[in-house]
């Protein structure tokens, strides 16, 4: 080789670095593009963020910092303590009526992200399906991908509440459909199922043998009804991997702590390959989350209060500007439709921030059906809730004029 | 969840609230709230609007003191006499009947150490029922009524994540 074609050599090399298949073709988080722009702003009024404006509890930050004082900062159990896993049990069997065994039935995780992963990998094949119903959490479909199965969407409508109908996922089972993925109370539209919906989709899953995957990290953030975990559903608890944490319940997202629960295969699965992977979620997290579960019920109560207050604000807000509104009964979502507008999603969150400077997430994000929605997060305070309508109201009122003009 | 009890909480964290946002808030029409409200004045569950005041930013501090007191009770007189005649004081903030080694707690306001001194010697000391006094000086207020008397903190949230 002689030098010139080193230095060429050289210079391409980064470009030569081959990332993987399943990696490129998931394309990056559309919310990405949004955080960037929003770094360059000032003054921005946030409703673009999936977590809670309040800060962890003191009394759980507290522990944390027991924790660490007491020298607890050595690795735990691959499962996670024993301690927390035996809460979450107790939890669960007054809350629930399921009886899970903490020696073999709960892992421990990192978030329900990591666990998502890990029962993905677990359970798939090359090109194994899952049935994943639109909009939603963004890493969904990824996670699939990446564990090398292909992602099955399903539309869900506004019409029917952006609940997923056992029609539609029988319409779409194939002879590889392995899993169905469901996420009730759900981001980002704020839908919930009632016990009955939910046994419908019990019924699709025991006919063909299907494992039901439910996110149900926002269960505590139910306001109208009341939460029903997949797994209490008649003869789903061995074929349900229910996947729950902290982060929203108890304001913790940062503490990265969550724990799926399911028959011990699957869990003994996902152990194997958290334990190589992971070794154990955070030590401080952990205790943290034993106080969560002990002594954090009445602190939660008070956020979920004063969450299902900016429901109504931000909902009948949205609702007076003329942007239809989904009524979610959950989560922290209010999903607006701004198909009124003529703007896609895209065109409306990208000049509602670089005219009024206030972040939302464009509907398309969350799949296709997201299209013509916007996701206005209202885990903000309500100062900020009533300046972002206020600035939305204005903005409306800007596009409007330019369509008058167009007409004319 | 319960109206009165969300309304309630909503007024306590914020008087100077319209009814048009309290009603926002619950999602039901301003006259329910208003009669709500209504209702609550007249029973005496709202006692009164009131405002936490930080007096030492506007250099116009006062002085506070708690006082503990043992009381003697004769037979006519139960707490409620003693407390009664204590409470009518202007300079007395707030009265407490408590358990432990005392029965009785005050707060007193005054313009200096001194008034307050001479307040509680001249004033309460000298009730019959009251058999001691122990005056401990606030030297400085954290918090008071739930609220931080200095600036609370403020983690930084990234503006958008999934």
């Amino acid at each position: 080789m002689n030098q010139n074609m080193q230095s060429v050599f050289r210079s391409s090399h980064k470009r030569m670095i081959r990332i993987s298949d399943a990696v490129r073709s998931v394309p990056p988080s559309g919310i990405r593009r949004f955080f960037d722009m929003t770094t360059e702003l000032e003054d921005v009024i946030s409703l673009g963020v999936g977590e809670p404006d309040f800060v962890t509890p003191w009394h759980i930050r507290e522990t944390c910092i027991h924790a660490l004082e007491s020298g607890y900062t050595s690795y735990t159990t691959n499962q996670g303590l024993f301690e927390l896993r035996k809460e979450i049990a107790d939890t669960f069997r007054r809350d629930h009526s399921v009886d899970y065994d903490p020696d073999s039935e709960i892992l421990i995780t990192t978030g329900v992200s990591e666990g998502i992963d890990l029962v993905m990998r677990s359970i798939l094949n090359r090109g194994d399906e899952v049935i994943v119903p639109e909009p939603c959490y963004v890493s969904y479909t990824p996670t699939v991908v990446f564990a090398g199965g292909v992602p099955v969407t399903v539309s869900t409508r506004i019409e029917n509440g952006f609940k997923v109908t056992s029609e539609q996922i029988k319409g779409k089972i194939t002879e590889k459909t392995r899993a169905i993925l469901i996420n009730y109370p759900n981001n980002p539209t704020g839908a919930t199922m009632e016990k009955k919906d939910l046994e419908e989709i019990a019924d699709v899953a025991i006919e063909h043998g299907l494992i039901v995957i439910s996110d149900e990290i926002y269960d505590k953030l139910t306001y109208d009804g009341k939460h029903t975990c997949f797994s209490s559903l008649n003869g789903m608890m061995d074929t349900t991997v229910v996947f729950n944490g902290f982060s929203k319940s108890h304001a913790m997202t940062g503490l990265r702590i969550g724990y799926a629960l399911g028959n011990r295969d699957i869990i003994g699965a996902m152990t194997k390959i958290h334990q190589y992977t992971m070794l154990c979620a955070p030590v401080t997290s952990q205790m943290a989350a034993i106080d969560a579960l002990r002594n954090g019920r009445e602190e939660m109560a008070r956020m979920v209060r004063e969450y299902d207050r900016r429901r109504h604000l931000i909902i009948n807000g949205l609702n007076k500007l003329g942007l239809d509104c989904f009524w979610g009964k959950g989560a922290f979502y209010a999903f607006a439709s701004i198909e009124n507008t003529g703007l896609t999603s895209d065109e409306f969150a990208e000049r509602l921030l670089l005219d009024k400077h206030v972040a939302v997430v464009p509907g398309n994000v969350f799949g296709n059906s997201g299209e013509g929605f916007l996701r206005c997060s209202y885990a903000a305070s309500r100062d900020d809730i009533k300046e972002a309508l206020l600035r939305i109201g204005e903005f409306l009122e800007s596009i409007q004029r330019v369509v008058q003009y167009n007409v004319a | 969840m319960d109206l009165v009890r969300n309304i309630l909480e909503i007024i306590e964290n914020d008087p100077k609230i319209e009814i048009s946002e309290i009603a926002a808030l619950v999602g039901r029409p301003d006259a329910d709230v208003m009669d709500c409200i209504d209702q609550l004045e007249k029973d005496g569950a709202i006692r009164k609007y009131k405002t936490v005041i930080d007096w030492d930013k506007v250099n116009n501090g006062y002085v506070y003191a708690i006082i503990e007191i043992k009381v003697s009770l004769e037979r006519e007189t139960g707490y409620n006499v003693v407390a009664d005649r204590i409470s009518r004081f202007p300079e007395v903030r707030s009265v407490r009947l408590i358990s432990g080694d005392h029965d009785i707690s005050l707060t007193v306001r005054g313009r200096s150490m001194k008034e307050v001194a001479f307040f509680v010697a001249e004033k309460i000391a000298t009730l019959p029922q009251v058999q001691s006094t122990a005056t401990h000086f606030v030297l400085k207020t954290y918090k008071e009524d739930g609220v931080m008397l200095h600036e609370p903190e403020h983690a930084e949230r990234l503006p958008i994540v999934a």
